[in-house]
């Protein structure tokens, strides 16, 4: 069981805490003057995405662990899984709901995702930052304006709801920010 | 910024001196720790501090004397820490403590310049009830709870039933980052189980003649009124040297040259330790220490 001691913290390490993969975000070392010394580690929870803070005696270990992020192409949802290839390899992953989370709106087929794999397991899937996706539902808003100002919901061909100008009508691709949900752009043809 | 500190010492009848890095021993602090240096059979050891070697000096009957130099302590490094850092250490033979924190002051405001505006002194008492919001005596129960209220996690865990170590966490957390902005902040009369090499008090014997100073947080210096008595000494080192074996740390051999010293006698002094490297960081705005060093040896994150 590979350990790393508080003097090789370092943000992004990945580590075991609680039984979790977590990773290391900010580590703060603190030594009182002639007093014993400790770190200040901020971490996220890779399963659940929380932040954590935990203080550490300079000096102690904790587990490693064998956590990796991979680029993998979305292929298709069963219900029950969300399935990911790795286009190098070909091997496959399926992700349940829990891991894919929030990204499962924004999934489009052949979408390159961030996978990230606890000893091979999928635990986490982050979206592409940009997805171009078909507006499939919207009110028709008021044509010809391009001026601005107003806004109304969409429903997206995966399903997820966004925000969108007055001019845009169903049928059309629009480009959207999966960080924020936000509508960016039409995509022209 | 050296040419600075050395006109200031010349200007004042300070001598400069020049201590070995490698010695037969290092001071036993059970919170610092050393590198041993292999040397066939033997071993030696890089210094932690000039401060034994000095004292020597001072039994000597050098006077007034002061040092610009490298120390070393393993496993530090973070933001504020490198395991090679730079210290100017001085001793004021007859000076109180109060004499050497004007002389302190009076430095680090040549050095820092517009960096500070003015000086700012608490007690380490008054500094405890004002940020923490307890007086630093009050039971292990109180600063307990004051830790879980201030959401420091894993407190009981590193503290147990030391009062000390609540006492350095609480301070850290809650105090060091809440002390007046740009200002020379000193802290002074620590509790007594945080003396270091400090004499306590004769007066009242529950304070340390101990004094720290501050800059936005970032604790540039450590001072002490010095202990003389060379069995007080002996005794605090054997403590040191116990603490270590029980913690599992290389036990360094006693330094009986420094004993001997002390013993011959070492004048009535004060003392003071300063990290150049730090208060250089500060008077060029950076944030990190490795951000003011040549090839600092642990890059920082």
């Amino acid at each position: 069981m590979a350990t790393y001691s508080t003097n090789e913290f370092k943000p992004g390490l990945k580590v075991i805490l609680d039984g979790d993969p977590c990773v290391i975000l900010e580590n703060e070392f603190v030594k009182p003057g002639k007093g014993q010394a400790f770190n200040r580690v901020k971490f996220r929870n890779l399963k659940t995405g929380r932040v954590l803070e935990r203080t550490f005696k300079s000096g102690e270990t904790i587990e490693a662990a064998d956590v990796m992020e991979v680029e993998m192409q979305y292929l298709y949802n069963d219900g029950e899984f969300w399935h990911f290839m790795d286009p190098n390899t070909f091997e496959q992953v399926a992700a349940d709901a829990k891991a894919v989370g929030e990204a499962a709106k924004w999934l489009k087929e052949q979408a390159m995702c961030t996978i990230t794999l606890w000893n091979g397991e999928p635990i986490a899937v982050t979206p592409p930052n940009f997805v171009e996706l078909e507006v499939v539902e919207t009110d028709p808003g008021v044509r010809g304006d391009t001026s601005g100002g107003g806004s109304k919901p969409a429903k997206l061909e995966t399903g997820a709801v966004v925000k969108v100008p007055l001019f845009v009508q169903t049928g059309e691709v629009i480009k959207v920010d999966t960080r924020t949900g936000e509508y960016v752009s039409r995509v022209g043809k | 910024m050296l040419a600075r500190i050395r006109r200031f010492f010349a200007r004042r009848g300070v001598l400069e001196v020049d201590t070995p890095l490698l010695g037969a021993t290092v001071n036993p602090d059970p919170y610092v720790e050393f590198f041993t240096v292999p040397d066939g059979g033997r071993r030696h050891y890089l210094q932690t501090s000039p401060e034994l070697a000095m004292k020597r000096l001072l039994a000597a009957g050098s006077g007034p004397i002061y040092q610009i130099g490298k120390a070393f302590r393993r496993g530090e490094a973070g933001r504020l820490h490198q395991p090679e850092f730079t210290l100017l250490e001085w001793y004021r033979p007859g000076f109180t403590l109060d004499r050497l924190m004007d002389e302190v002051a009076a430095l680090l405001q040549v050095l820092l310049g517009e960096r500070v505006a003015g000086v700012t002194t608490f007690t380490y008492g008054e500094a405890f009830r004002e940020f923490v919001g307890l007086p630093w005596d009050a039971p292990l129960t109180a600063l307990r709870s004051k830790a879980a209220a201030l959401g420091i996690p894993d407190a009981e865990r590193l503290c147990g039933d030391e009062q000390r170590h609540w006492l350095d966490l609480l301070f850290s957390v809650a105090v060091q980052p809440r002390l007046p902005a740009s200002k020379l902040v000193f802290v002074r009369d620590y509790p007594a189980c945080m003396a270091a090499l400090a004499r306590c008090r004769p007066d009242d014997p529950e304070v340390a003649e101990r004094f720290e100073v501050f800059v936005d947080g970032v604790e540039l210096g450590n001072g002490y009124r010095e202990l003389t008595d060379v069995e007080e000494q002996r005794r605090r080192f054997q403590h040191d040297l116990r603490l270590r074996c029980r913690l599992g740390r290389v036990v360094p051999p006693l330094d009986r040259a420094f004993l001997a010293a002390l013993e011959a006698g070492m004048p009535e002094c004060s003392g003071v330790a300063i990290g150049l490297d730090r208060v250089l960081m500060l008077k060029l705005g950076c944030h990190r220490l490795s951000d003011v060093l040549t090839f600092p040896l642990q890059e920082s994150s």
